[in-house]
């Protein structure tokens, strides 16, 4: 079988960028930079996933329909994000679950 | 040869045709798993915007030091497990052996420091359900208590579901090592180690984004 079979200087690459990013992640957090903050870090959550999916996993170097699983998976993923959060966001109400008020004030 | 037909299962045309079922399962699997983690994001989307202040306190609650020591452990497992179907890749049964027992190793110290954790958030009485007593004081918003325990419920179910995970991985890998001792994979049949990097790799994904959403809201 004929797998492509990655040099091990990518992985340590993709090793050490995770590290990097982990890095940047961690001290960006103590910068007061508002709703920002929340979008920066998942902008780093979202680049080291792509990372670790593309080399780690192997996609780069999967075939098409591979490509195709992967990629529906996230779109359901956006639908239940969009859709859920579009309609919350949009609402004036959330009510707190009931039945462990008693719980936690003993 | 006789060696590689044991290994192709008979429905199989080639060992080619086997791989690419095997990988396309795992994935079809992982989607489901991320539609899983995707519900509990959900959620704790809906309860940070409606909870902010009480979600900035809870945060500092935890350690960061601790979780980013964790993301770094983690991070190291997932490169000595890709390693690990690297050396299949390449038939050394010896370098496979020592990798999957490293990354065992690497995934247990992210679990023991996870016990660690968990035993000073039930020392601090801050596990909900269990042993939750309003803190006397708080750190920086002063919070209903009572938002406080909906972010404790989110941080205790999704680093708890992650850390079941985990627990599932680790005992894969002991299978794993086993079979690769008797001898089980060579360079043409690995399909077992290649999926089963493919869930652990998955797993350390759900930890690069729990990380910075539970750990690190408003450390400024």
């Amino acid at each position: 079988m004929a797998h492509h079979v990655v040099p091990q200087k990518i992985y340590l690459l993709v090793f050490a960028t995770l590290i990097l990013l982990t890095l940047v992640t961690v001290d960006v957090a103590f910068y007061d930079l508002g709703l920002l903050n929340l979008y920066i870090a998942l902008a780093i959550a979202v680049t080291k996933a792509t990372i670790v999916i593309l080399y780690f996993m192997h996609v780069k170097y999967s075939s098409r329909l591979v490509w195709v699983f992967v990629g529906s998976g996230f779109f359901w993923l956006a639908v239940l994000l969009v859709l859920t959060l579009s309609d919350f966001f949009t609402r004036g109400w959330s009510p707190l679950p009931s039945g462990w008020t008693s719980m936690v004030m003993p | 040869m006789s060696e590689t037909h044991s290994v192709l299962a008979h429905q199989f045309d080639d060992l080619e045709q086997q791989f690419e079922a095997s990988t396309l399962g795992m994935w079809a699997f992982l989607i489901t798993e991320v539609l899983f983690f995707g519900g509990l994001f959900t959620g704790y989307a809906v309860y940070r915007s409606q909870y902010p202040l009480a979600f900035a306190e809870g945060s500092l609650h935890l350690d960061y030091r601790i979780g980013a020591i964790n993301t770094a452990v983690l991070i190291c497992s997932s490169l000595t497990m890709a390693l690990a179907v690297r050396s299949a890749q390449l038939g050394r049964r010896r370098s496979l052996i020592g990798f999957l027992l490293l990354t065992m190793l690497l995934g247990s110290v992210f679990l023991g420091i996870k016990v660690f954790e968990y035993s000073h958030k039930y020392h601090e009485h801050l596990i909900p359900g269990i042993n939750f007593v309003p803190p006397h004081e708080f750190i920086r918003y002063h919070v209903d208590p009572q938002q406080l325990y909906v972010f404790l419920s989110f941080y205790f179910a999704m680093t708890g579901m992650h850390a079941l995970h985990m627990i599932i991985g680790v005992s894969v890998l002991a299978v794993l090592v086993v079979l690769a001792w008797r001898g089980r994979f060579s360079s043409e049949y690995y399909n077992p180690v290649e999926v089963a990097g493919l869930y652990w790799h998955f797993v350390d994904i759900v930890w690069i984004f729990l990380f910075p959403l539970l750990y690190l809201i408003s450390r400024s």
